[in-house]
């Protein structure tokens, strides 16, 4: 645990130390604010569901870009080779730098906080619904999260990471779109509900928290986190 | 301290290490010498617990490389080649890290970063990142890295390259005050590096181990075939005659003419004593002599023999 501290501690600090954080956090609060502000006042509603719905694509390109360099650069730099000879287990430095991750999206996400507060000051806001929402967001973002930082470890080169985890995620979230779902035929398209992003995603952004929903997130981020420990592993494969 | 035993490692076809042996007692500064490519750094990265080998076993300080792997971690101090380092930190934030990683109890954290810090130098860079601080500094804080924890063995992988002569000397006078206390292996293709921080030499060529010694044992080793360079005027035969003649010398080949002298190259047995020798028989017959150079017996030889020399056999 010392060591997952310690390690979580180092890259967040490195997000802010490399100006990543700063150009993150602006451009993800200006983009989110816009996005909703846009049709919010056409809309009408005191709701937050429009910030919420447009989150899995703001994440689709801002997720992969603060996890693509966590173990690209660490492998094109060399410090990769450091790290490993530290007495930390692998498991420790794959979940440092998850949380690391983490802990960047949630500040994002709480620095948010000026639009539900503006929303409800126009109008009567609900906040089940906006606390189920960002409850979805963070475990949404977590999943994200864990695939980009995944697809990080399996290249030294951060341009392929960020391309490969837009692609996946992009790819895990769309098989529980309509289009796909009509496409296919039913016993496969059952399955692809059920591991599709997405579908998780409306039901929790609802403000209805279902047990089955937190599970299929957990386990879904303890899947690539455990494929990253494997990926990590693989050097010492004989 | 480490014993190396039987160790074997492929990279697909390429063999990088075949049947490697050696052991290192404590308080020991181990050169590992080569040419580029010979294996030494992926000995060094097995035992440093980077990469398994496929076959042998190697242990550091009574742990298992494979099977204690992090006890054998939490005991070695590793530079790797080129000191990789976190280019965006600051040094004292960066040495801070380490000290949480290698688990220094918080009251004593302070402490041990301003002792590695004073020890490498870097009181005067520590306002600058990592990623800022030219090569040599660079170098430094990798050595303070290692040295953060106070480990029972440093590994270091050529831990002068790309440094001018200065920091050169400056980091191994930190090398060789750390190796008073500490077992040390570094690995380099500098000779005179071997020569100025090592009590023992081992060196590899193409992934196996081909000599181990003490630097004066090894050169003694080469002593057999030391070489005399003598430029005289004078007859040309009658000196090559005259010298081949002395006792000592085993055989003499003509290296070239310039002007009126000759210029010659003699396999001695025993430089110092032939040289004199060479003199005496000089001055009988009036010869002038230019030049007589005794090229001594050096670790350079015994590194070409091993090294090159066989290749060029093979």
């Amino acid at each position: 645990m010392r060591n997952v501290t310690a390690i979580a501690r180092r890259e967040f600090q490195g997000y802010f130390n490399s100006l990543i954080a700063y150009v993150f956090l602006v451009i993800y609060l200006l983009l989110t604010s816009w996005l909703f502000f846009r049709v919010f006042f056409l809309n009408g509603q005191a709701s937050m569901r429009l910030m919420f719905d447009i989150m899995p694509w703001v994440y689709l390109f801002f997720v992969p870009a603060i996890t693509m360099r966590l173990w690209a650069e660490e492998k094109k730099v060399g410090t990769m080779e450091l790290l490993m000879t530290l007495p930390v287990r692998d498991v420790e430095a794959v979940l440092g730098k998850f949380l690391a991750a983490l802990g960047l999206l949630v500040l994002a996400l709480a620095l948010t906080f000026p639009i539900p507060l503006i929303v409800s000051l126009l109008g009567n806001l609900d906040f089940g619904p906006v606390a189920g929402g960002y409850l979805a967001a963070i475990l949404l973002g977590a999943a994200y999260l864990a695939v980009g930082v995944f697809v990080s470890s399996l290249t030294q080169n951060q341009i392929v990471a960020f391309i490969l985890g837009v692609v996946i995620v992009f790819a895990l979230y769309m098989i529980g779109s309509d289009i796909v779902l009509y496409s296919v035929p039913t016993a496969v398209a059952s399955v692809f509900e059920y591991v599709s992003l997405g579908t998780h995603f409306e039901s929790i952004g609802r403000g209805v928290i279902d047990s089955r929903d937190l599970i299929y997130y957990l386990s879904i981020i303890g899947f690539f986190l455990y494929l990253n420990v494997r990926s990590i592993e693989s050097r010492k494969w004989r | 301290m480490i014993e190396v035993c039987n160790i074997t490692k492929r990279f697909g076809p390429t063999v990088a290490v075949r049947n490697v042996n050696f052991s290192v007692p404590k308080g020991e500064v181990l050169g590992l010498l080569g040419p580029n490519g010979a294996g030494k750094t992926t000995t060094m990265r097995i035992l440093t617990c980077y990469m398994p080998a496929d076959e042998g076993t190697a242990t550091v300080a009574g742990y298992d490389v494979h099977t204690d792997s992090l006890e054998v971690r939490k005991r070695i101090g590793y530079l790797p080649e080129n000191a990789p380092l976190y280019k965006e930190m600051f040094p004292l934030a960066y040495l801070d890290f380490l000290s949480r990683v290698r688990g220094i109890p918080t009251s004593q954290r302070k402490a041990r970063v301003e002792r590695v810090v004073e020890t490498c130098g870097l009181t005067g860079v520590l306002h600058k990142r990592i990623g800022e601080m030219s090569k040599g500094y660079q170098q430094r804080v990798g050595l303070a890295q290692t040295l953060i924890h106070e480990p029972e063995v440093l590994i270091l992988d050529e831990p002068t390259t790309g440094l001018d002569p200065n920091q050169i000397k400056e980091i191994r006078t930190i090398i060789r005050e750390i190796g008073r206390e500490k077992t040390v292996i570094l690995s380099t293709h500098i000779l005179p590096e071997v020569q100025a921080t090592c009590n023992r030499v081992i060196i590899m060529r193409n992934a196996e181990l081909v000599a181990d010694g003490s630097p004066q044992e090894l050169s003694r080793r080469a002593t057999g075939t030391a070489l005399l360079v003598v430029e005289a005027r004078g007859p040309a035969d009658e000196i090559r005659q005259g010298l081949a003649a002395l006792d000592g010398v085993k055989s003499v080949t003509v290296a070239g003419a310039e002007d009126s002298f000759s210029r010659l190259e003699l396999a001695v047995t025993d430089g110092k004593a032939v040289a004199e020798r060479v003199f005496a028989a000089a001055v009988r017959a009036g010869w002038t002599l230019r030049e007589l150079k005794a090229e001594s017996a050096s670790l350079e030889q015994v590194f070409y023999e091993l090294t090159i020399g066989e290749k060029e056999e093979q």
